[in-house]
């Protein structure tokens, strides 16, 4: 019999694509699909461990105010659960041993970047490598992108995707590593999943706009080494249904929006393998 | 102890943001300089061990990939200059008070830190003294809020750096009550008025000073320990209440109006006699299905969507503060807005917000007047002050638009729109409805209460002055705000509470004291409210428009629940005292009373304004200029006016899209980047049925004639809205009023002339919103829109911003602006006229002319109604609606969006009395549209138009090539789509 499969969308404190995010999940055919304030997870209310997904939405949290996802992050480390010692990033270390999967969007790929989630080297989900940075352009840009896909990549959430055309909506979008080490690695080991690309080609592109923040190596979005903990910069959630494409009144698209696929793969691996 | 955190990028990291500010030095100020890096500063007080300051600043404050911190000792390195910006005591820090939540959170409970930021810029270049003061001042620092220090590399100690500056606020705690003697002569009531910025007239005063002296007001004052003189809490309460602002006295005066031939009419309130009447009109034609279902009562007006939702909609302005402080005054306006539909009914959740500008031109180059921040400045900074208030709200900005004219330059106009949807029903009870019973608590949530803001009521109901407050000026925080959005969505939809409104204008007086009314009355204690520093007097708390906080009625049998929701969801809530039925207006500080009023004397003691108005049609002289001898220059250079030009930089800096709801966005067309006439939301994401959001504003023919200026408002509007595919039939409008002071005085000798001006725009609005079956449903009026310093005033031009939220049955049937493919027919729909007083072409060339377009509304609607059945059946690949620049300007925005060419033949436009093809181009008639449809549906279209004026006139071809036969039959334009495109994208590409 197949599993019954059940997402959590994480929003509160200035998180603020939950509500289409969560239509995602449920489009997809999650089961259960529950929008969860941080809060309630502080206070004991809900727990990580009841989920098989766990989706980090866009949004500012804090308003970015210390950097993007920077206080949001420091939270999860530190703020503790009621009446308890735990921390959330121990449920979550707990999530993640357990295989299942997260996928974190824009404000919610900087969390899983600065929380050290990603791109996790060795299982070690707690050192942050990379960071996600103001765009070149010094600006917050929304601007529709494409992105190349990484065939050999392991990313659960990309299998058999070739293109995708999502919007970017963020002021601090540009991917750097620590390191030419930390940059290498992240190809080696195919952990580099989407990068900008012309459209035309899948090849990865620099130049502005099609690179809409002068990201490193053009990345885009970047898994962990099992391929089930996945971010990206661009909204899959804000591309589900044809109208929402910026051209639908001139061009023919099927019915379903790219961004649907993302979580389709997601869903359907839970069911089959969790 | 004092601590400070610096924090810097590490070599061979791109600073994005110096870069930026190195740009806008060049750009805007002209001066050149090689460098210029960031560094931010935090600066601690409290008791901190070395290890915690370590692990603050290699934590929370710093990013480990990018950035490098020191602690104690400076992080910038080699420069010539260094400036550094923190904010004055007092003035809203919002990274400061984040940094200071991380530092809680990380040392532990009870462990309290202040934390304040500042920034420093280090400039590398051949720069002197002067330069770099006018950099700081000009560019990098507002005055009023913000405090800077210019430090030369030689006066730099490398180990010490800039020495520490802490704004804290340092007030002495007197919380006194001030009792004022009003039984003086009118000169000293005017002083009085005029010291504490109350903005209330002589006459005003003697209503209040009389007041005071009734037996039973003697009475009952002395029961609570109040002399019979008046507090300073009661005038200050009765100032804001009775303020412009609030009680919108000119929209409600009688007003004598005489027009051209000496008739004179009587006007008992433009506001009951041509906008809620026209309403109430409107919606007798409605039944049996009226749709609207809250109309002026509430924060924001609200109407059906389905049998499942409804919807809220509300515009406001913000002027005067954003003339003052661009980056706040927007932020606040925008983040003040939301709580107007938020706090309707019992609230609603935001899914749009709609923003219209009206600046002078960031080009402008001549001296500029005492006071006045440059118009770029201004851009720059309300931009930005939306930017964030909207995006980081998670509220799409879905459709705007920026207008320019040289008068904005004494006050920008800032309007900001929010609509929101709410369950039609709310635990069995309609969601649109208040209701408050005598015992409910009084609870104030979100923000605390400081010195910010206060007098902005009665301060915006005068020009901006010499005197004007700093205080006024405030600076949002949208974080604050969507936390206790989310935690008072919660709570609504658990039931507990009953009622809620917004605090702004007024602060607790006007929203604690309009709530009362449901109840009748209210016993609140201000020592309970939350500070957010020592210090404030009791009137300042009442009254303080401090941010993100809204009221709330909740019962007490919920208290308890919504108590600890807000504390576990991190919101702070304190209940401030119970409403009542005791017919008072009572509030205490303690247990002393500090004020006592009736109700119904705070809320209808004012007296009607009386005024008189006199219309005389101003004439200009008639443009003599010859018809342009290369056409298509002409055309290139209508599309670069500022009027005209496209606003993508603005946009994209806008998320037009959260929610995931977005259908028509502002940037259409096959590269993105065409202007979309009017937005489509679908706010139930399993619902195919949408949102329609489109606005009308044409102050440039309110030169001729008011009366046209509001009809063609009201038409650009809907007609934004039709093109997109709205049903004509399911609008509601909000009108928003910003005008310059209209009461003849002194200051204002041509007063009769404005209050005219006001008369005929509202007759118009009557006369059109009936026409086409748009009710209005909530709207606003800002009347001191004028600069007076010395011998300068600056009044803006009469403008009335009209905006229409409308409802789509399918979404999927929506259109956009741009052609779509090669062979497709272009129409024109409408009857073009000799209409171009008041237009861009005349501008363009200096003139105003007189022939300003008038509105045919019968004609018009009939027209709509067919176009829009045309939309609904699939019959249209292209709709673009012809306003500023016309037929000429509307037709190449069409090709250029789709990335097509165009050959089109003016013989065939319907048209009436024009005889030269620049009028025919550029006339700005209304009602007109730019319609593509594929051949296949020529005569299914063209049956769909049978009885309205319209005719084909070109079809759209694949090359790039724009190509327009003249009357005359000669090509009089031929120009690359491309070349065309560039013109429209250049001006304002920043």
């Amino acid at each position: 019999m197949a599993r019954h499969v059940r997402s959590i969308v994480l929003t509160g404190n200035g998180t603020n694509c939950e509500m289409e995010m969560a239509h995602a999940c449920r489009l997809a055919g999650s089961d259960v699909v529950d929008i969860v304030y941080v809060s309630e997870l502080l206070a004991g209310r809900k727990r990580l461990d009841d989920y098989d997904f766990l989706n980090l939405p866009g949004g500012f949290l804090d308003g970015d105010d210390l950097g993007s996802a920077k206080a949001g992050a420091h939270r999860i480390m530190n703020a503790s659960i009621r009446g308890t010692d735990e921390k959330v990033s121990d449920q979550l270390a707990r999530f993640i041993r357990d295989g299942k999967l997260i996928l974190g969007v824009c404000n919610g790929f900087q969390l899983m970047v600065k929380l050290g989630l990603l791109p996790a080297f060795d299982g070690d989900y707690a050192t942050q490598r990379v960071t996600l940075t103001f765009n070149d352009s010094g600006r917050f840009e929304d601007r529709w992108v494409y992105l190349g896909v990484n065939p050999r990549s392991r990313c659960i959430f990309t299998k058999g995707i070739e293109g995708l055309y999502f919007p970017v909506r963020h002021g601090e979008g540009k991917f750097i590593a620590r390191d030419g080490e930390v940059l290498k690695r992240l190809h080696a080991q195919q952990q580099v999943v989407v990068q900008y690309s012309s459209g035309v080609s899948g090849e990865p592109v620099m130049e502005y706009p099609a690179n809409p923040n002068g990201s490193v190596d053009a990345i885009a979005g970047i898994c962990d080494e099992s391929g089930r903990l996945f971010g990206l910069m661009p909204h899959p959630e804000a591309y589900l249904h044809y109208t929402n494409h910026p051209r639908w009144t001139r061009e023919t698209l099927p019915e379903e929006g790219m961004g649907l696929l993302i979580f389709r793969r997601a869903i359907d691996f839970i069911r089959n393998n969790l | 102890m004092i601590h400070r955190i610096e924090v810097g990028f590490r070599e061979g990291i791109r600073d994005a943001l110096g870069e930026k500010t190195k740009r806008k030095i060049v750009e805007h100020l002209g001066i050149e300089v090689a460098d210029v890096r960031t560094v931010e500063v935090y600066t601690i007080e409290g008791d901190l061990s070395p290890e915690e300051l370590a692990a603050i600043a290699g934590g929370p404050f710093s990013d480990p990939v990018i950035q490098y911190f020191t602690i104690d000792k400076p992080a910038a390195r080699s420069f010539n200059w260094l400036i550094e910006v923190g904010f004055r005591p007092g003035v809203t820090d919002n990274v400061g008070k984040t940094a200071a939540e991380a530092v809680r959170l990380l040392l532990g409970r009870g462990r309290e830190a202040g934390v304040f930021t500042s920034r420093q810029y280090c400039l590398t270049g051949r720069l002197d003294g002067a330069h770099v003061e006018r950099i700081a001042s000009g560019l990098l620092a507002n005055g009023l809020i913000q405090h800077y220090e210019i430090i030369p590399a030689r006066d730099w100690d490398p180990k010490r750096g800039s020495g520490p500056y802490v704004p804290r606020v340092v007030i002495e705690d007197d919380p006194a009550t001030e009792v004022i003697d009003l039984n003086v002569d009118d000169r000293v009531l005017q002083e009085i008025s005029a010291g504490r910025v109350l903005a209330l007239t002589v006459e005003e005063m003697k209503v209040i000073r009389d007041y005071f002296l009734r037996e039973s007001v003697i009475r009952e004052r002395g029961n609570v320990g109040l002399t019979s003189k008046i507090t300073d809490v009661e005038l200050e309460s009765l100032a804001q209440t009775w303020s412009e602002h609030c009680k919108h006295k000119i929209f409600n005066a009688l007003i004598t109006c005489e027009d051209e031939k000496g008739g004179v009419t009587v006007i008992d309130s433009l506001f009951k006699t041509f906008i809620r009447g026209s309403t109430e009109k409107i919606r007798k034609s409605l039944v049996p299905y009226d749709w609207c279902l809250s109309v002026f009562v509430d924060n924001a007006g609200v109407i059906a969507f389905n049998n499942r939702y409804s919807l809220v909609f509300k515009v406001e302005t913000h002027n005067t503060p954003s003339a003052l402080d661009p980056y706040g005054g927007a932020l606040t306006g925008i983040v003040g807005v939301n709580r107007d539909p938020f706090g309707t009914g019992k609230g609603s959740k935001l899914i749009f917000n709609t923003d219209v500008f009206c600046f002078a031109s960031p080009f402008y180059d001549k001296p500029l007047p005492k006071r006045i921040l440059h118009p770029r400045r201004i851009y720059e900074g309300v931009r930005e002050g939306v930017e964030h208030g909207g995006n980081k709200s998670g509220i799409p900005t879905v459709n705007g638009c920026i207008v320019f004219d040289e008068r904005y330059l004494g006050k920008p106009l800032v309007y900001c729109g929010t609509g929101g949807i709410m369950p039609a029903t709310v635990r069995g009870e309609p969601s649109h409805t208040k209701e408050i019973k005598p015992g409910d608590f009084i609870v104030m949530t979100g923000g605390r209460i400081g010195k910010d803001g206060i007098h902005g009521a009665t301060f915006s109901s005068e020009e901006l002055h010499e005197g004007s407050p700093v205080t006024a000026v405030q600076i949002g925080d949208p974080i604050t705000q969507n936390k206790m959005t989310d935690f008072l969505l919660q709570a609504r939809d658990r039931g507990l509470y009953r009622a809620i409104t917004d605090n702004g204008a007024g602060g607790l007086s006007s929203s604690v004291g309009e709530m009362a009314r449901l109840s009748g009355g209210c016993e609140i204690d201000l020592k309970k409210a939350p500070l957010k520093y020592a210090g404030l007097k009791p009137w300042e708390i009442l009254i303080s428009e401090a941010q993100e906080r809204m009221s709330l009625a909740v019962p007490p049998e919920s208290i308890d629940g919504f108590l600890s929701l807000a504390a576990e969801m991190d919101v702070e809530a304190t209940v401030l005292g119970t409403f009542t039925g005791s017919g008072k207006f009572h509030v205490r500080y303690g247990d002393a009373t500090v004020a006592l009023l009736d109700m119904a004397f705070l809320h209808d003691g004012l007296p009607q304004m009386r005024l008189a108005a006199k219309w005389v049609p101003p004439r200009y002289p008639e443009p003599d200029f010859p018809e342009p001898g290369d056409m298509g220059a002409a055309l290139k250079a209508m599309l670069s006016r500022l009027n005209i030009c496209s606003k993508e930089s603005v946009v994209r800096q806008y998320d037009h899209e959260v929610q995931g709801g977005s259908v028509v966005k502002p940037l259409v067309g096959a590269v993105n980047d065409g202007p979309g006439d009017a937005a489509v939301i679908r706010p139930v994401l399993d619902s195919f049925e949408g949102v329609v959001v489109a606005n009308g504003i044409c102050p440039r023919y309110g030169d001729i004639d008011t009366y046209h200026m509001a009809a063609c408002a009201i038409d650009e509007a809907v007609r934004n809205a039709v093109a997109v595919g709205a049903s004509p039939a399911r609008l509601a409008g909000i009108d928003n009023f910003c005008w310059c002071d209209p009461v003849e005085s002194e200051k204002t000798r041509d007063g009769k002339y404005k209050l005219a001006q006001l008369v005929r725009a509202n007759q118009a609005l009557y006369d059109y919103t009936v026409a086409y079956g748009v009710p209005c449903i909530s709207g606003k009026d800002s009347m001191k829109n004028d600069y007076i310093i010395g011998e300068v005033k600056i009044s803006i031009p009469p403008t009335l911003l009209f905006s229409v939220m409308g409802k789509m049955d399918d979404v999927r049937k929506a259109v956009t602006m741009d052609a779509k493919r090669e062979g497709d027919l272009v129409y024109v729909l409408g009857e073009t006229q000799n209409e171009l007083g008041g237009s861009e072409w005349f501008a363009h060339h200096g003139f105003v002319g007189n022939s300003v377009p008038v509105v045919n509304a019968a004609r018009a609607k009939a027209l709509y109604d067919a176009l829009s059945r045309a939309i609904e059946h699939g019959l249209v690949a292209s709709c673009h609606d012809c306003s500023d620049g016309g037929l000429g300007v509307a037709l190449a925005e069409t090709a250029f969006a789709g990335g097509l060419g165009m050959t089109i033949d003016l013989r065939a436009v319907p048209a009436r009395d024009v005889a030269r093809n620049d009028h025919l181009l550029f006339s700005e008639s209304q009602s007109r549209f730019v319609v593509t449809v594929h051949p296949e549906l020529r005569e299914r279209f063209e049956t769909c138009m049978e009885g309205h004026v319209w005719a084909g006139i070109g079809t759209v071809t694949a090359a790039g090539a724009f190509r327009v036969t003249g009357l005359g039959g000669n090509v009089i334009i031929s120009e690359d789509i491309h070349e065309l495109k560039n013109s429209w994208q250049r001006p304002l590409r920043f």
